[in-house]
């Protein structure tokens, strides 16, 4: 009889799971189009990536903990800085936003799987390669220097020094087609979360009643199509300049620089918008669980959302007020870029509306909400200062900026992932994850994070620019420095301890059961880990949260909203 | 708190069918993701306008291709047809007018090809020539290349149809194939205006 | 126990030693004030930080409200042992509430825009006056050139008049790109503004206050950008001026130098170089006609002494791993007549 392993032991067909070989296990994953599998997958892999582009980040700044710091030379610690940024975004913060959307969408809305399976295991599998190859990049062609052909462009990769006379070799044609790959990825992703959440919700689930992470995944899901192409296409120009002659990026042909940031932030500033909502997801169903009261204003979160993904296609040139773009240009991107600033502050009272006269209880993935909120309070009003144009042409390119976009990319998103691992973990695993380790991961990494990068801020206002190799001593930069490693080392610790509690938890965590924090999703209702499934009935729901409505049958949601 | 939640009593309108359909979604997410994609050359395009250095510059070496886009924006028509006969049942008449639809398609590329053949051989405009000839090459070229998969798409249902494997029930497949080949011809019609209409 | 401790210390010492030598640069630099964008003494600086105080006062007053409601919730919702596990009242939202917190921001966010635009103006709109000195700057991989009219041509140290702010007298400067994209960075004077190739950009500086500024690249353009370094001298007019002869005069032919000079034109340091008065005018490299009036050499990599100056035209990698200029590989009598003969173009 065939059919999954699941259904095979449900039906007696197999009698001991255990002696299933290790190499059918390992099969299964590979072909598997389940999306909770893909999403774990997703997940894992991001997670693989951020250990390994966490210990690049522990070398810069290991050499620059002193000044005329030489551990490695310049040509080395420019590809650590291109590695761990590009790395950071595509292979960290992309795959774990994509494995929990993958893994939660369709538990959420009731749904079997997402709308096309495999084309969702066709854009893992893209995704999985395209790491493989930025990475292969270290061993792959002529090896320069003793670093292989690693990209040493910046995670940016700004021309003309992307061009063939000023990037020899295949290093930035790594950057591309990795890159490029896991763009496409990305966007098969994309186009299954909105078929799903359009086609595929459960019934009485209108729009308006699907939960708030669903509703950020589609506005993610839209970004990712409007915004990654630009990415593609800009380097598909580049590729065409590099191998074929073309003059896209050429400035000695009449070719301009300035189009390659144009296209670039075009699809940047969208991009971090597509890492931090996720970020806001997970927040819109953890901490009202953990405050025990419902989110503060659903369709005002969602609007906000929608609002923010849409003015944030009109900031892009943010990036690029150093440029020399005319004042009425510089006045126009300020403009817009201070006014996104006003629908992402609105979700940050909602979340304080929500927690304000709730019952708040501080387990691991709580505190890390909490610490998400304040450090994106303060990664908001920066962002806030560097939109006043003057300020940004003394501080872009600075150690204040880098400072500015870790407290969002880490403050904000890495904390809520952390969050988010420690709250669907028991879901997806059957097991609980470690309170106390849990609780030493978050104050080593939460110390650790404010002294690296509040530190940080007072660096660039020194006057030390990013992507420096070394600085020189006399600058009163050593104390700054010195201080942002001793936290990157407190960080690195924290990371090994949630490693060794994932570990740990993995094979001897207490059991989770079906619903272990109280909560009140539909992914709650199945069992820990689902069956393959998800559902052994389509549900049925009434209100935005169907199991308050079963817990309550007394004070019922859908009496409400 | 294994139970699904309790069962509500339902509307008279089965659920799923007031949902859209999932190829429907899919495709105009594709449509729309390949726009922006396309946007980003013609918005390059446009911005190289006049700035070549050298020449051959659009205004010596372009004639608007008129039959390759009469034929191309026709297919688009002959392709409707084609649907409208395979909704009927009629997969005779589907297979003619799908097997038009490819022709007209093939005769598109074949034109660009001639044409293409001329600017290289006779006026000397490469894609390295200058950024006339990047943008040109690079935007008409990724266009044919949308071309080239929609053909493949088509010829692979044409010899599907051929060694009698069509009928009614791969309607709705056939149908969002169509869709991307009216994409593929809209975006020519973009195409054609920026290049030989505002381009020259 | 006692042999672990010892090879973690080992281990631990191990990136200790490696250090590159600072070429007398710590001490230069510590000679001069931290280059830290509140320290203005020129007016767009002084620009800039009246707003960016305005700023940071409102985002200030934001962040104490804010945090200040996170971390009294925080204290004053807590679950406390004993609780009855009853859920709290669900409160779904608030119209009126929401409506006040989307006011007021807009209107913070409001006057926050003007007066960034106001600056903007300012700064960048800033007509050039008839007769300012206009300095052209060309950056390049990884060293700046300093184009002055009446064909003064210098490198790395821009020196400006000082600008009276009664009656100021400021340098505009216009800068253009030989390679890759830049950034002309001196935080105490102005903010940055990039140096792109194929593109015109300028930017201007009024300091008040004489002294040496600190400055850098500020976009990242290839492996020495960490190094790409400039400093500003800002002397009063007369020192000025003083500079800008001696500058237009050729260097003194010294006759004892003789050999050194031979050795220079005759090998490939004229492709790259110029010196006026002689058979080089190379344009790849920097001017070093004067070359003994700058403070530092490689772009502010080293002190500009004879050993230094030794070191570099042997083998610029080990100052400035990557430097453009290849290592000479003369022969040591060569190398010391070469430098002898640099250490007169005064």
């Amino acid at each position: 009889m065939a059919g999954t392993i699941d259904q095979q032991i449900a039906l007696g067909a197999v009698d001991d799971p255990q002696a299933l070989p290790l190499l059918g296990k390992v099969h299964e994953w590979i072909v598997t189009v389940d999306h909770k599998r893909l999403g774990l997958m997703y997940i894992m892999g991001g997670l693989f990536f951020f250990v390994i582009a966490g210990l690049q980040a522990l070398t810069i700044r290991l050499q620059l903990a002193f000044p005329d710091g030489a551990i490695v030379p310049p040509q080395v610690f420019n590809r650590l800085l291109t590695m761990h940024g590009t790395a950071m975004v595509f292979l960290v913060g992309m795959p774990i936003l994509t494995g929990f959307f993958n893994y939660l969408v369709p538990l959420m809305i009731g749904a079997r799987d997402l709308a096309f399976p495999r084309l969702n295991a066709f854009g893992f599998w893209l995704w999985f390669f395209g790491a493989f190859l930025l990475y292969f990049s270290y061993i792959g062609g002529d090896g320069l220097y003793g670093a292989g052909s690693a990209p040493d462009v910046g995670w940016f990769a700004y021309a003309p020094l992307t061009e063939l006379p000023f990037s020899r070799g295949n290093s930035t044609d790594y950057w591309i087609l990795s890159i490029f790959l896991t763009s496409v990825g990305t966007t098969a992703t994309a186009i299954n979360i909105i078929t799903s959440a359009f086609c595929m919700r459960c019934e009485g689930m209108t729009l308006t009643k699907m939960p708030v992470l669903v509703w950020l995944a589609v506005v993610v899901a839209f970004q990712m199509l409007v915004a990654l192409p630009p990415l593609s296409a800009a380097q598909a120009m580049l590729l065409l300049d590099r191998f074929l002659g073309a003059h896209f990026f050429d400035t000695q042909a009449g070719g301009s620089a300035i189009l390659w940031q144009h296209f670039f932030w075009i699809f940047g500033h969208p991009e971090v918008y597509i890492l931090v909502i996720p970020a806001f997801a997970f927040a819109s169903e953890i901490i009202p669980v953990f405050s025990r009261k419902v989110i503060f204003g659903y369709s005002v979160m969602v609007a906000a959302s929608a609002a923010i993904a849409f003015i944030s296609l009109s900031v892009w040139a943010h990036h690029m007020f150093s440029v020399g773009m005319t004042p009425v240009g510089n006045s126009f991107f300020a403009a817009s870029s201070m006014l996104v600033g006003v629908p992402t502050g609105i979700k940050i009272f909602n979340w304080l509306g929500t927690i304000w006269g709730g019952k708040l209880r501080f387990r691991v993935p709580m505190l890390f909400s909490l610490a998400f909120i304040f450090q994106f309070l303060v990664a908001g009003l920066t962002g806030i200062m560097l939109a006043v144009v003057p300020f940004d042409w003394q501080v872009t390119d600075t150690y204040f900026v880098v400072a500015h976009f870790h407290y969002v990319l880490v403050g904000a998103i890495i904390f809520m992932d952390f969050a988010a691992i420690y709250y669907w973990f028991p879901k997806a695993t059957g097991r609980m994850l470690s309170e106390t380790l849990g609780k030493w991961h978050f104050w080593l990494f939460f110390i650790g994070f404010h002294v690296t990068f509040d530190t940080m801020h007072f660096a660039g206002l020194r006057g030390m620019p990013r992507r420096i190799y070394t600085f020189q001593p006399g600058r009163g930069l050593e104390t700054l420095n010195f201080v942002e490693s001793v936290g990157a080392l407190l960080q690195g610790i924290a990371v090994l301890v949630l490693v060794i509690n994932v570990i740990r938890s993995l094979r001897s965590g207490d059991p989770a059961g079906n619903d272990p924090w109280d909560a009140w999703t539909l992914e709650w209702s199945t069992t820990s880990p689902p069956p393959e499934y998800n559902f052994a009935e389509t549900p049925v729901v009434r209100s935005r949260r169907p199991l308050w409505d079963l817990k309550h049958p007394e004070d019922p949601d859908w009496k409400y909203e | 708190m294994a139970a699904a939640p309790t069962t509500i009593p339902t509307a008279a309108v089965q659920w799923s069918t007031i949902l859209p359909r999932r190829g429907r979604v899919g495709i105009v997410a594709l449509i729309l993701t390949e726009s922006v994609f396309f946007s980003i050359f013609v918005v390059a395009y446009i911005f190289y306008v006049g700035k070549s250095l050298t020449g051959p510059y659009p205004k010596d070496v372009l004639s608007p291709p008129i039959l390759n886009t009469i034929c191309l924006l026709s297919s688009s028509i002959t392709v409707v047809l084609a649907i409208r006969a395979l909704r009927a049942g009629s997969i005779r008449s589907f297979a003619t007018w799908w097997f038009v639809t490819f022709a007209l398609g093939f005769e598109f590329m074949i034109g660009t090809a001639i044409e293409w053949h001329r600017l290289i051989y006779h006026d000397g405009l490469t894609i390295r020539t200058n950024l006339f000839g990047t943008t040109y090459y690079s935007l008409v070229g990724l266009h044919a290349l949308h071309v080239t998969v929609g053909l493949l798409l088509i010829l692979l249902v044409l010899i599907l149809t051929m060694c009698g494997y069509m009928n009614e029930r791969h309607l709705e497949r056939t149908d969002i194939l169509s869709w991307y080949w009216h994409f593929v011809d809209a975006v020519w019609v973009v195409v054609f205006l920026t290049v030989y209409v505002v381009g020259r | 126990m006692q042999r672990w401790c010892l090879t973690i210390a080992v281990i631990a010492c191990a990136p200790v030693a490696a250090f590159a030598d600072d070429w007398g640069m710590g001490d230069s630099n510590s000679k001069i004030p931290p280059s830290s964008v509140f320290d203005a003494v020129s007016t767009p600086a002084h620009e800039i930080n009246t707003v960016t105080f305005f700023v940071i006062a409102i985002t200030a007053v934001i962040f104490v409200i804010v945090a200040g409601l996170l971390a009294y919730s925080i204290v004053r919702f807590r679950v406390r042992p004993g609780d009855d596990g009853r859920e709290p009242p669900q409160v779904y939202g608030s119209n009126p509430i929401e409506f006040a917190w989307t006011t007021v921001p807009v209107l913070i966010v409001l006057v926050l825009t003007l007066v960034t635009i106001r600056t903007i103006y300012t700064v960048q709109a800033r007509a050039r006056p008839p007769g300012a000195l206009v300095v052209h700057v060309i950056a390049h991989q990884w060293w700046w050139e300093f184009r002055y009219p009446d064909g003064i041509v210098t490198a790395n140290e821009l020196h400006v008049p000082l600008s009276d702010p009664t009656a100021p007298t400021p340098t505009f400067l216009d800068l253009e790109s030989a390679d890759v994209a830049h950034s002309f960075w001196v935080p105490r004077l102005a903010g940055k503004t990039d140096v792109i190739p194929n593109k015109k950009n300028s930017t201007w500086i009024d300091p008040h206050v004489a002294g040496t500024y600190l400055g850098q690249c500020g976009e990242f353009c290839g492996t020495q950008h960490g190094l790409m370094l400039l400093r500003v001298i800002v002397e009063p007019r007369s020192d000025f001026d003083r500079w800008v002869s001696a500058q237009k005069d050729p260097p003194a032919m010294d006759a004892s130098a003789a050999h050194g000079r031979q050795v220079f034109e005759s090998t490939a340091c004229v492709n790259c170089h110029t010196i006026r008065g002689t058979a080089a005018d190379g344009r790849f490299g920097p001017d070093l006609t004067h070359l003994m009036t700058r403070e530092t050499i490689g772009a502010g990599v080293a002190m500009n002494t004879r050993d230094h100056l030794k070191i570099w035209v042997n083998d610029p990698n080990v100052m400035k791993p990557g430097a453009l200029m290849p290592a000479m590989n003369l022969g040591d009598k060569d190398l010391d007549d070469l430098v002898a003969y640099l250490a007169t173009l005064r």
